[in-house]
């Protein structure tokens, strides 16, 4: 399946985009995608920690990932 | 916009109101009105900072918040609780975040308020670049 990752912050600079898309497993979770971003983005390794929200929620590591969830990478937040 | 008659939650890329956000929260009833206003500082361990950057993942941004009044609202009593937050690009001494809390007696407002803006500092999807005079930089991004 094809899942679309906004991406927000140094995520944004990554990725060179406010958004990319990925070919992920049909049952690809949280940590699997996060495994499948490090590979194509290794600059994501050099981050303080980023999480990954499913629907607008902060997603765990074991959450599976569907094919209409909205993904995004939230990188360690300084709002305030 | 959120806005209940107990909660108002706002993200906006205009400048933020402290007389309106202070007046919104006053009730017949509250014995005082704590407000917590962030400002823009000029400098950064010692480095000058010329201007901020705040970017929001606005939907996400607005439930945490949304969650984070409410924990307030469970945790002590309160009257009205405002949460506004300033994305786009922001000068020195301008205004990036107001918390505005009214409480019939001052103890449960000023605990209140300073749980809501530590809480907004650690869960809220809100991003804050310092520019510098030789570069600019995601705050927080990097160990």
């Amino acid at each position: 399946m094809t899942i679309t990752i906004l991406a927000f912050g140094v995520a944004k600079d990554i990725f060179n985009a406010p958004s990319i898309q990925l070919e992920l497993m049909n049952d690809a979770t949280v940590m699997s995608l996060k495994y499948t971003l490090e590979q194509e983005y290794p600059r994501l390794k050099q981050l303080s920690s980023y999480l990954i929200a499913v629907n607008n929620e902060y997603a765990l590591p074991e959450d599976y990932i569907h094919q209409r969830d909205e993904v995004a990478i939230i990188p360690p937040v300084s709002g305030g | 916009m959120m806005s209940s008659s107990l909660v108002n939650i706002l993200i906006t890329d205009a400048p933020l109101d402290i007389t309106a956000c202070s007046q919104w929260v006053m009730t017949p009833e509250s014995g005082g009105i704590d407000v917590f206003i962030g400002t823009v500082r000029n400098a950064t361990k010692g480095k000058t900072v010329l201007r901020l950057e705040f970017e929001a993942y606005q939907t996400m941004a607005m439930r945490e918040m949304e969650k984070i009044a409410t924990a307030a609202f469970e945790q002590w009593p309160l009257q009205k609780i405002l949460i506004h937050h300033r994305t786009g690009v922001l000068q020195v001494g301008e205004i990036p975040v107001i918390i505005a809390v009214s409480a019939a007696h001052r103890d449960a407002a000023f605990t209140a308020c300073r749980y809501i803006i530590d809480t907004l500092k650690q869960t809220v999807p809100i991003w804050k670049k310092e520019f510098f005079e030789d570069g600019e930089v995601w705050v927080a991004a990097h160990p």
